[in-house]
């Protein structure tokens, strides 16, 4: 899911500049997940923006704000408390944000930053496994991305600054190669400590991404 | 054709002991400094390295300092790391440096951008230090990665980085076997404090042929010491020695002693020695006697 973060409360006001009366868009899915722009979070950014003096014409919770056509219906059912406001509030993930100013042509404000394609360790801990390369070397890593779970995305092994298998960016981090080292010597798939790997393709991941289904 | 060598691959290769130095080029663009203590060194030092935004730290480009060095006589040996280029930017300044007639290269990954005085920056790493290595490769065969073909190859002494108190070892070595199959022709090491180390290192990396220069650094302090064990990658300083230094005297000349004793002691391991004398290069020529 996409681990996304709220803003500062100060730094959505400056954005939200002018516009006295704002509508709240919050997500049922990963932002709900995050805390960050679920049903409690929506409810409690009301509660902010009113004390500080904006008026709150609605809100809504979309299912998925990344589905674009939901969220231009789901809009279109408030379309009123829409159209009384100066400006919608977007807690979701950039893609979500984006999803509510493609369907509107109205004063657009994130409220949250996106952060990274995160797995649930557990209830509110999220932790990056996978950076969506395009170009997925899993299968010649042991199962363990180097591409994410090393700060500098190192293919063929640690770096100069791994000591007594941590990382040299953060202490209380393993290195991803100490990981990875680990289990390709359990499973005895020990290829890649001996071949090294190419440089990767980028070309798999056009920018911006784009991928339609053939029927 | 024939071949250019440099002087620090010909004194390898006839068996010679080496001796290499840092010398970090100027934030700015006054290069007095780095060309005085660079000329100073020529006499008794190899090769001087120059350092590519050490510790991420921004700095003049290593290749302009390198040229600059280069006509004054003075062998440099360039550091080109993968955190501030992508393939094409390591590809045209490494087809720079063969024209401008650099041919010693220390290929690395580099410190992470965290480290240095540009945090905010966007880090790279588009190549590792095994990719760079094999990317001279090719273009040494007259193409870039692309496969298009070069007009004019270059030729390099390619050198390659090495850790070799770092642990666990066995998960350092599989990495260094690579970069001497990527054509390392020598290793420069990350600074040494225990001989022992550097004797298991030696041993490991005898099958390759890969010549070995040792790191030693320069410590004036305990202090010192102690903000290196804290914020220098890879790096540590045993207790002891730290204590050796906080128990001197005179902490800066014990530094100095506790370096020409490392060196002597790595000597018997390798074929050279990497003195990295943290700015206090005036000591280096001491360092070099010790050695003799
Ligand atoms: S290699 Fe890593 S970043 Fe790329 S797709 Fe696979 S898991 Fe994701
Ligand atoms: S210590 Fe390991 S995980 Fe950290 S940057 Fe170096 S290779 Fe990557």
């Amino acid at each position: 899911m996409i681990i996304s973060q709220q803003k500062p409360f100060e730094e959505i006001l400056s954005a939200l500049g002018d516009s006295r009366s704002v509508f709240i868009v919050g997500c049922a899915k990963c932002a709900t997940v995050c805390k960050s722009g679920g049903e409690e979070e929506v409810w409690q950014m009301q509660e902010a923006l009113t004390s500080s003096g904006r008026e709150v014409t609605g809100s809504i919770i979309i299912d998925e704000a990344c589905h674009m056509l939901r969220v231009g219906r789901d809009l279109r059912s408030k379309q009123q408390m829409v159209d009384d406001a100066d400006a919608l509030l977007v807690m979701a993930c950039g893609a979500g944000i984006q999803s509510v100013s493609a369907a509107i042509p109205k004063k657009t404000v994130a409220a949250l930053d996106s952060m990274f394609l995160g797995n649930i360790k557990r209830f509110g801990h999220f932790e990056q496994k996978c950076s969506l390369c395009g170009d997925c070397i899993l299968n010649e890593s042991a199962g363990i991305c180097p591409v994410t779970a090393c700060s500098k995305g190192l293919l063929n092994g640690p770096c100069g600054g791994m000591d007594e298998g941590r990382c040299e960016t953060d202490p209380d981090a393993e290195c991803a190669w100490a990981l990875i080292f680990a289990r390709m010597k359990e499973s005895g798939d020990t290829l890649n400590l001996v071949k090294s790997s190419p440089p990767k393709n980028y070309t798999k991941i056009p920018k911006p991404g784009k991928l339609k289904l053939s029927k | 054709m024939t071949e250019i060598t440099s002087n620090l691959e010909r004194k390898l290769a006839r068996g010679e002991f080496v001796l290499t130095a840092e010398v970090c080029p100027p934030k700015g663009t006054d290069c007095s400094d780095f060309l005085k203590w660079s000329r100073t060194l020529a006499g008794v030092i190899d090769a001087i390295n120059v350092t590519d935004n050490q510790g991420a730290n921004m700095r003049i480009s290593p290749l302009a300092a390198s040229l600059i060095l280069h006509r004054e006589g003075v062998e440099p040996l360039f550091q080109i790391t993968c955190r501030d280029r992508n393939r094409l930017a390591l590809q045209s300044d490494l087809l720079g440096a063969a024209a401008l007639g650099i041919r010693n290269v220390l290929a690395l990954t580099g410190d992470h951008i965290s480290f240095g005085d540009h945090r905010e920056g966007k880090a790279v790493f588009d190549l590792d230090s095994v990719q760079l290595l094999e990317s001279m490769k090719v273009l040494e065969s007259g193409f870039d990665l692309s496969g298009k073909k070069l007009a004019g190859t270059p030729s390099f002494f390619v050198g390659a980085a090495a850790a070799p108190e770092a642990e666990p070892f066995e998960l350092t070595l599989f990495k260094l076997r690579k970069k001497a199959a990527a054509g390392a022709k020598f290793f420069q090491t990350q600074a040494v404090f225990r001989p022992e180390k550097m004797a298991r290192f030696a041993d490991a990396v005898a099958p390759s042929g890969v010549k070995i220069i040792a790191g030693v650094l320069l410590l004036k302090s305990a202090g010192m010491a102690r903000y290196i064990n804290k914020n220098i990658p890879g790096l540590t300083v045993p207790d002891e020695i730290v204590a050796e230094l906080e128990q001197a005297a005179n902490p800066a000349e014990t530094g100095v002693e506790i370096a020409c004793r490392l060196a002597n002691a790595l000597k018997p391991y390798s074929d050279g020695i990497h003195i990295m004398a943290m700015g206090r290069e005036e000591v280096i020529p001491e360092i070099a006697q010790a050695l003799k």
